[in-house]
């Protein structure tokens, strides 16, 4: 009954958020009805492209994840996109540049090391709020753009596949994550991190420490936790969180790092966060939901015409109802009261 | 002019229209009821004081009075005229002024902004004409004996020329009704006194003045008639004339009150803490605590008495590691402590009962229980190698919500929907149940009710008793003089006097509390 | 507050900056004035739109609500003025098209912050993600300005002003109109009634409210009119500067802003030196291929500009003091 209410705001704003889709597609002259039935085809009608539904989703479950966690410490973390660029490009130097070990060993390696790339680049906004004062928003957009440069730069020079095309080497068979018939195995490693997010938050007392600083920084402090220190953890985490979506996604589906790797995963995060409520387990359906739009998206311009941005429109819509309460609210009669907050403490040396 | 005569303003003129009037006012903040069926009745030039403790909804009522809240009842009457109130722009336009209890001014601005801020003298269309409001508040400080320097910037004024501040904006829109909601929380005796001629000269202008207090020694000092109020209702309206100070304390409080807290003779032992030359820094970086020493032995209370902003939160702060000390030693039973972190000065007997509990002392989301492990969460029983046991926190948390008698229907309901009493004795609870050397409390009983001021005073004496130092730090004097064992005066970031609690009289400590000739 | 007569004195770190800069322009552009020029009229071009979305940024700060949707406000505005001009042939309608657009979403980030009492950081992400979403959608290829972009209008004598007179004289009128908009923000913030009560709202909002001043009023009118200013940004781009609608065009500026409006701290004129200062970063890129340093890593010239940002963050926002009210809902009771 709880889980309900949790959810109730979500799945309506998600409702909401299709329904006005469906009349901007029919205001382009298109038919919703087929062009929704096209995603539908192309996104969870069989094994096949349930599978591709599970691939996309899999980095937005860690983006989601990233984002999610960082909320629980009052922080807001918007530079998913550049850690997860760098943990992809990490893994794949990995993948490629390590030879001749098993895969127990390469496959982990490889992971490993793109996470912590990622958490070394999420740990510096970290760094500059607890030492500086610098607030993570800008601090993380500015390392989006940074990060962007860093990677073109790395896949253009010291790591880059001699030919025409600008991209890396593809990994060794020894790094990619194996599939399971259609699904892949990369999907289970991101539920199995949502797991590893839920415990870490709710039964230790590092998470209990993340919540306190979250939700009372001031009192916090006056118990004895070290709140700069908490929130270098927090942020390092995070990226960790975002970076390993990036290897998963070099070593379970791309098999190589190329620029533009997957634009705009970052910005998606923060929709799937929320839509999520911030609990790491909501993080799975909603990104699962998302998954599917951009699976289906492609089957949507096929058959009925949809140009594929359609979907960026519906996420749009999907964020905005989900920040805007009142609109559900008003649905649904009842008073909701925000438990997220992030903008409390800007501009605090 | 000595304050304890009561002053002879005329008595009202029955015939004449009240100034302001409230009929049959009723407000609820969700299930609470903040004020019910009330009446109050405001002669012109009249002083009327608005009695009641913390939580008897005097602030609910003046607040409807000034078009803050909207009253769910009832109706308000400005010179016989009913008249509706969504806003203070109402008030003001009614010629209702009120000086509030937190200071309402924007400290970044000078005196003279704040003053017109709302109503400001212009040029042409909307260009500010500053020199002409800083004429207009020098001519009106001057008519009112309230000198205060137009172009100071607020926040470096001290907290008695603030108020002066507040009073002035209130008169330079030509209040004829004036509300000053607990106006002498914040100042000394000597700048009481000042206050209360200041209000008697409006008075004898015509003014009316409703002037809210707990403290009884005012109201018989001032008022011309008093409205008491308990538990959001009206008890009564009488004349101090008629009545004394005993019979306004049972109407407030409902029964007769032990105003003195029982204890026996201290036999202090060693010395827990030392401070010796400690130097602190204020948020803006200007010395706040200025070669403050000070002991404090076991078994026995010193009282910190001063006017607030003198360095004292800086003081508590630099004691428990919240806040750097820039020179000096902090030693704690001999060990130094000084800048060691909070949980690290917490983990060697140091309990804080902080000022502000809302802010520092409770995780609001956080459970009861949570709340009530916050500075031991780590340690066995309640974690173990990282990893939390919730068995462990529910059990210890329901001994200390026996012991501490903490009014809650579960331990697993946020701490935030606690009343202001049972938060304090959840953070008591924690704080004196790790087995403390040293208590430090920051003006512990603010605005909780009388139950639970008597239970915190009960228990820090016990602690006392039991050989713990306890520094107790408060703006109300009267706390200081009924707890402490010894009394220290703070002023300007230094220890005036220290002295045995029976040596001190009270008027010597007002007058130590402003940096007066006493100092010695 | 600043009084003028102590201003020379406040920014004197200002001025020597500039002159290190212009010394160290001219030395990479070898003392000709073609090349110096041509420097820094790229550090006006590329300080214009980021001037402009500082000043939104401070409309909304110094009134207490923290706007992180300029980029949003910025793109979507390019976007509706391109398609505006593009389609009535009228650059005029175009800018004001922008202007409205920018207004609009301000309106929307009150309504959402202010009206709805709702997180400020999660509006403005919502203004970001709906523009990139919407433009995204209607972006159409190949569609131009039958009009051209505007052109560049020479103030008469000034203009043949060796080096200041193509700097600073021989504009385009957008560019002109940010020259202006400063001094008189500035003006406007403290010396009118406007200006005291939107400070007073952005420092202690319950002691406006006291004396009658509308907390959710003033807040509505800044973010309106700096949303204006954002749309204003916006239309600088599409119709001034590129003269065509890219997808996702405003790169960040919009964040970049707000570091400018951090670094001056919360001050017009101290912001139209920062943004100076920030476009003199993007204008050095051109000086680099000029002198053929880094050309072969366009990538680390690309970086510069949010790597100064993130410095001057770092650098600067434990100095400067923000409205204390920033990022809080107010609600009366």
């Amino acid at each position: 009954m709880t889980l309900l209410r949790a959810a109730a705001v979500p799945l309506l704003s998600v409702v909401l958020a299709i329904l006005v889709g469906g009349i901007i597609i029919e205001l382009s002259g298109e038919n919703a009805l087929e062009a929704y039935r096209a995603l539908y085809d192309g996104a969870l009608a069989n094994r096949k492209v349930f599978g591709r539904t599970l691939e996309k989703a899999t980095p937005l479950v860690m983006g989601g994840l990233a984002v999610a966690f960082a909320f629980k410490a009052g922080l807001f973390n918007i530079g998913g996109q550049g850690q997860l660029v760098i943990g992809a490009l990490f893994a794949a130097a990995v993948g490629y540049g390590v030879t001749g070990l098993p895969w127990i060993i390469h496959l982990p390696m490889a992971l490993l090391v793109g996470g912590l790339a990622g958490a070394a680049w999420g740990m510096i906004p970290g760094l500059l709020k607890a030492t500086r004062g610098a607030h993570e928003v800008i601090t993380t957009i500015m390392l989006n753009f940074v990060a962007i440069n860093l990677t073109d730069w790395l896949t253009a020079n010291p790591w880059r596949q001699p030919g025409p095309i600008t991209q890396t080497p593809r990994i060794e068979a020894s790094a990619e994550i194996p599939r399971w018939g259609e699904l892949p195995l990369g999907f289970g490693i991101a539920v199995a991190a949502a797991l590893g997010c839920w415990y870490l938050l709710q039964r230790t007392t590092m998470g209990f420490e993340i919540r306190s600083v979250g939700l009372n920084p001031e009192a916090a402090r006056y118990a004895g936790i070290s709140v700069p220190k908490i929130v270098v953890l927090t942020m390092t985490i995070s990226g960790f969180l975002a970076a390993l979506g990036g290897a998963i996604e070099t070593q379970g589906v791309v098999g190589r790092y190329e620029p533009g790797f997957n634009a705009g995963l970052g910005f998606n995060g923060i929709t799937i966060a929320l839509l999520a409520r911030t609990h790491p387990i909501g993080v799975i359906p909603a990104a699962l939901l998302v998954g599917a739009m951009e699976a289906g998206g492609s089957m949507m311009q096929f058959k009925a015409d949809v140009q594929p941005e359609i979907t960026e429109i519906i996420e749009a819509l999907m964020l905005l109802f989900v920040a805007t309460p009142v609109v559900v609210r008003w649905v649904l009669r009842r008073r909701e009261t925000s438990d997220i907050s992030v903008g409390a403490h800007w501009g605090d040396a | 002019m000595d304050a304890t005569t009561p002053t002879s303003v005329p008595a009202t003129a029955p015939a004449t229209v009240p100034a302001l009037e409230a009929v049959g006012i009723g407000k609820r903040f969700g299930p609470v009821v903040a004020n019910q069926g009330v009446d109050l009745r405001v002669e012109r030039g009249e002083i009327h004081a608005l009695l009641g403790e913390n939580g008897a909804g005097k602030s609910t009522l003046v607040n409807i009075l000034f078009g803050l809240y909207h009253a769910d009842e009832g109706e308000v009457r400005v010179a016989g005229t009913p008249v509706q109130m969504d806003s203070p722009r109402d008030a003001i336009a009614h010629r209702i002024g009120m000086v509030h209890q937190h200071f309402q001014l924007v400290p970044v601005l000078t005196v003279a902004e704040n003053i017109v801020l709302g109503d400001e003298p212009t040029h042409r269309r909307g260009l500010l004409d500053l020199d002409r409001a800083a004429d207009e508040v020098v001519e009106l400080a001057t008519r009112y004996g309230l000198e205060v320097d137009p172009r100071a910037t607020v926040e470096d004024l001290p907290v008695g020329m603030q108020q002066r501040v507040e009073i002035l904006r209130a008169l330079y829109r030509q209040a004829d009704v004036l509300i000053l909601d607990e106006p002498t929380a914040v100042l000394t005796p000597q700048e009481t006194d000042q206050l209360l001629e200041v209000l008697r000269g409006l008075a004898a202008d015509g003014v009316a003045i409703v002037f809210i207090t707990h403290k009884l020694r005012e109201v018989m000092a001032l008022a011309d008639r008093v409205t008491v109020m308990r538990g959001g209702r009206v008890v009564g309206t009488t004349a101090p004339s008629e009545t004394d100070e005993a019979g306004l304390a049972e109407m407030m409080v409902g029964r007769s009150v032990v105003l003195r807290v029982a204890k026996t003779e201290a036999r202090p032992t060693d010395a827990v803490l030392e401070v010796r030359d400690l130097h602190v820094h204020d948020s803006r970086g200007r010395p706040a605590v200025d070669g403050l020493s000070l002991e404090v032995r076991a078994g026995e209370i010193l009282g910190i008495a001063g006017v607030e902003g003198n360095g004292q939160r800086e003081l508590v702060e630099a004691l428990t590691g919240l806040r750097h000390a820039h020179g000096g030693t902090v030693l704690l039973g001999g060990d130094d402590i000084t800048n060691a972190t909070p949980r690290t000065i917490s983990e060697r007997g140091v309990a804080h009962v902080p000022e502000d509990r809302e802010k520092h002392g409770l995780v609001g989301p956080h459970s009861i229980a949570d709340n009530l492990v916050l500075n031991r969460y780590f340690r066995s029983p309640y974690a173990r190698r990282g990893i939390r046991h919730a068995a462990a926190v529910d059990e210890e948390a329901r001994r200390l919500v026996a012991d501490f008698d903490v009014r809650t229907a579960s331990i697993a309901s946020p701490a935030r929907s606690l009343s202001g009493g049972n938060k304090q004795k959840v953070i008591a609870a924690r704080e004196l149940s790790q087995g403390a050397r040293l208590l430090v409390a920051a003006q512990p009983t603010r605005g909780i009710d009388v139950g639970s001021i008597e239970f915190v005073h009960q228990q820090m004496v016990a602690q006392r008793d039991e050989g713990v130092a306890v520094l107790l730090v408060s703006a109300e004097l009267d706390e200081i003089l009924s707890l402490s064992d010894r009394i220290g005066v703070i002023f300007k970031g230094r220890l005036v006097a220290v002295a045995d609690a029976g040596t001190l009289e009270r008027t010597a400590i007002g007058r130590m509390m402003t940096g007066g000739a006493d100092a010695d | 507050m600043s009084e003028p007569t102590n201003l020379l004195y406040r920014y004197r770190w200002w001025f020597f900056t500039a002159l290190a800069l212009v010394l160290f322009t001219l030395w990479t552009a070898e003392f000709q004035e073609a090349q110096t020029t041509a420097v820094l009229a790229a550090t006006l071009r590329q300080s214009t739109p980021l001037v402009l979305g500082a000043l939104c940024g401070i409309l909304g700060e110094r009134s207490g609500v923290i706007n992180i949707g300029i980029e949003g406000q910025m793109l979507l505005s390019a976007f509706a003025g391109f398609l505006a001009a593009s389609s009535s042939g009228d650059l005029l309608v175009g800018v004001a098209t922008g202007v409205a657009v920018g207004m609009l979403m301000g309106a929307f980030l009150a309504f959402l912050s202010v009206s709805m009492q709702g997180d400020q950081i999660i509006a403005g992400t919502v203004l970001n993600i709906s523009a990139m979403g919407i433009t995204s959608f209607f972006f159409q290829q190949g569609r131009t300005l039958p009009s051209g972009k505007t052109s560049p209008i020479e103030l008469g004598p000034l203009s043949d002003l060796p080096v200041l007179g193509r700097v600073f004289f021989s504009n385009r009128p957008l560019t002109y109109l940010t020259l202006l908009l400063v001094p008189v923000l500035w003006y406007g913030l403290f010396r009118t009634t406007w200006g005291l009560r939107t400070r007073a709202v952005g420092e202690h909002p319950s002691a406006a409210e006291t004396v009658g001043v509308s907390v959710a009023g003033m807040r509505y009118l800044n973010l309106i009119l700096g949303g204006g200013l954002a749309g204003l940004a916006g239309a600088y781009l599409s119709l001034e500067s590129v003269g065509s609608f890219e997808r996702l065009m405003t790169n960040g500026r919009g964040f970049v802003a707000l570091a400018v409006m951090i670094f001056g701290r919360w001050n017009p004129v101290g912001a139209w030196g920062a943004a100076l200062l920030f476009g003199y970063a993007n204008a050095v890129q051109t000086q680099f291929q000029f002198r053929g340093w880094l050309t072969d890593d366009p990538q680390f010239v690309g970086m510069i500009p949010f790597v100064v940002t993130i410095v001057v963050v770092a650098g600067f926002v434990g100095r400067a003091r923000p409205p204390a009210a920033i990022g809080q809902p107010y609600s009366r009771e």
